[in-house]
């Protein structure tokens, strides 16, 4: 399965502002985007709480992976909000 | 409501309209009823109305507010919260005890994270409350939004809950807190007239109006059209007194420069002469070893230039066991507030002391500001001797100490002997002076700063510095009470300061008396048995 290790570029991390564009961006995906962090198990970005209850704070490297077609593109457009940052 | 109710007003002006009061959280009730064959459904639909609606109310708002509710909306509609919520109802739970437990969980998930993870735990009890609310088909918990101007009416009111306030909340009138809880310092920097402690508010139906007098803290009962009439005149009077401009004196041109409070360069702002409280806290905070001079000597110098050449009245690091700063390494106090804090925790770390005062000195002269320090928390005529040798020391001119301790107004003269200054700090000199936690909502009329023995501290401390000669200014919220403002100008108090939007109503009220004016006031006000009395003398006279 197509999978990406991401640097959190948002200081602040995953929580606010940088949280909820991450996880709208995973919305408008056409395929499940899940997102993992440590030794965390993957976890739906589409679930607000889910990517809140992974604590990552900037600089923290994430997982992100996708399955079947589609999965690159989906996968380039998480990396490119999750890489920003989203609160400057 | 046959009798006006009385409270203590923290937030001068006078309005009138309709009141409204703040939804208070549902109670699920004790036994959990057969859930029903719908409860899957009625679940999945609490959870959608609770999203839409705070969609809804997001869209009403802007900026933080606005993004806080989005959030919140998002979270309600969350798949992973909606996943849970049906294993429960799967378990046989009814949907209101499914979404209870499902977001119970969650909240204990994201405590565990601390920090800014753990105040989402406050979102979520909030959807649930929401959610829960629409199941029970009880009154919605949260501001009202009555579509009309009217007084907003609580037990007490959050952060979150005063983030949301808009232009439709005339006033606030709340059961509990005291003149320094969150409500009073929000109604004053938004210029809402406000009342706390009135206890009998929430026994007042929604929709009755009522007028709110902040400076008295009386709440009346009023027919509509007197509401409209007095909402007008308050109008009138809001206008008037901003069309008042320039530095601060009497009638007769007797001088009181009037200051600001201010915690950053942020919160500077063109009116006013001057910085009269600088609180350095917002550098230490957070860290886990103390900020390098170079850093504070940057941040100083910010806010000295945003002074642009006015005087800077900048506090030392105020923080101990009440109010802890994990790099002080502090040993938690049986009694914080009377322990190791303020000037203080110099005798633990003196470098912590020595460090800022060498930063403010280099910022100082880089800028060319007139910069006056002086010290938190201070009981002694030596503590202030040892002070103020460490600032002449650090190449400072200026060096003063806050008067909060009763100990040290009482000992003014010798406090005054050994500086050049002193700053009153009423919100401490009166939780001291009246043995009252300022954190006690339930004691709030003891901590009035209108009770005579606090000002009779002002006043002797005020007395002191007219027989030497040396400045002695007020920076507690108490001077931006305009008719306490007039009373401490009385008793000869030479500056006032406080946070931005207390300025001109201050500025107004002066305008409007004559220093003899002053005088009796203050001589009323000294003159009262009690706070209330107190007030009511001085608005009468």
């Amino acid at each position: 399965m197509p999978a990406r290790d991401v640097v959190v570029g948002s200081r602040i991390g995953l929580h606010g502002r940088p949280a909820a564009i991450v996880v709208k961006t995973a919305q408008q995906q056409q395929v499940t985007v899940r997102i993992s962090m440590a030794e965390k198990p993957p976890v739906d970005a589409r679930s607000i709480i889910a990517v809140l209850a992974l604590g990552a704070h900037g600089g923290d490297t994430v997982t992100i992976e996708a399955d079947g077609e589609g999965a690159d593109v989906a996968l380039d457009a998480m990396a490119a909000v999750l890489e920003k940052d989203l609160d400057a | 409501m046959p009798e006006d109710l009385q409270g203590l007003g923290v937030s001068p002006g006078r309005t009138a309209g309709p009141v409204h009061s703040m939804g208070s959280p549902p109670v699920l009730p004790s036994s959990v009823p057969e859930p029903g064959a719908d409860e899957a459904q009625r679940a999945s639909a609490a959870l959608a109305f609770v999203s839409a609606s705070l969609d809804e109310l997001a869209a009403t708002v802007d900026g933080a507010a606005a993004e806080v509710l989005a959030t919140q909306a998002m979270m309600a509609a969350d798949p992973t919260l909606a996943e849970s919520v049906a294993a429960k109802v799967a378990d046989g739970r009814p949907a209101a005890w499914a979404i209870t437990d499902a977001i119970g969980e969650q909240q204990e998930a994201f405590a565990a994270l601390g920090g800014y993870f753990a105040e989402r735990a406050a979102d979520l009890a909030d959807l649930r409350d929401r959610a829960v609310a629409w199941l029970l088909d009880v009154p919605m918990p949260g501001l009202p939004r009555p579509g009309v101007p009217f007084v907003l009416v609580a037990d007490d009111l959050s952060p979150a809950d005063t983030a949301l306030l808009d232009a439709s909340v005339l006033a606030i009138v709340t059961r509990r807190g005291g003149p320094t809880s969150h409500t009073a310092i929000l109604a004053r920097s938004r210029g809402l007239p406000a009342i706390v402690s009135c206890t009998a508010i929430l026994d007042v139906p929604d929709g009755t109006p009522v007028s709110v007098d902040g400076t008295t803290g009386v709440v009346g009962l009023v027919t509509p059209t007197e509401a409209a009439e007095i909402r007008a005149s308050g109008q009138a009077d809001r206008e008037r007194v901003a069309a008042i401009t320039g530095p601060g004196q009497t009638s007769d041109g007797h001088s009181v420069p009037l200051l600001l409070n201010v915690g950053s360069a942020a919160d500077m702002t063109d009116d006013g002469e001057g910085v009269g409280l600088f609180r350095t806290e917002f550098l230490f905070l957070g860290r886990t070893v103390s900020p390098p001079v170079a850093e504070q000597e940057s941040a100083y110098r910010e806010l000295f230039e945003a002074a642009q050449g006015r005087k800077v009245v900048l506090r030392t690091l105020d923080a101990g066991a009440d109010k802890p700063l994990p790099f002080l390494g502090l040993a938690a106090e049986e009694n914080p507030a009377l322990g190791v804090r303020g000037l203080r925790t110099a005798r633990v770390l003196p470098t912590v002391l020595t460090e800022q005062l060498e930063a403010v000195s280099r910022a100082a002269t880089a800028t060319g500001a007139d910069v006056w320090v002086m010290a938190p928390m201070v009981a002694t005529a030596a503590e202030a001797a040892e002070f103020a040798a460490l600032v002449y020391k650090a190449g400072l001119q200026m060096a003063g100490v806050m008067i909060e301790v009763p100990a040290a107004a009482l000992r003014a003269r010798h406090i005054l002997a050994a500086v050049d200054f002193v700053s009153i700090g009423t919100n401490d000199l009166s939780q001291y002076t009246m043995a009252t936690d300022r954190m006690n909502g339930d004691l709030a009329d003891l901590l009035d700063p209108w009770q005579p023995a606090v000002l009779q501290l002002v006043a002797t401390v005020a007395e002191a510095g007219r027989d030497l000669n040396k400045p002695v200014g007020i920076c507690g919220e108490a001077a931006g009470d305009p008719l306490l403002a007039c009373v401490f100008a009385g008793m000869g108090i030479t500056t006032l300061s406080m946070s931005a939007p207390s300025l001109s109503a201050v500025r107004a009220a002066l305008a409007t008396h004559t220093l003899e004016d002053c005088q009796r006031l203050a001589e009323l006000a000294l003159g009262a048995d009690d706070a209330h009395e107190a007030r009511k003398a001085v608005a009468g006279g």
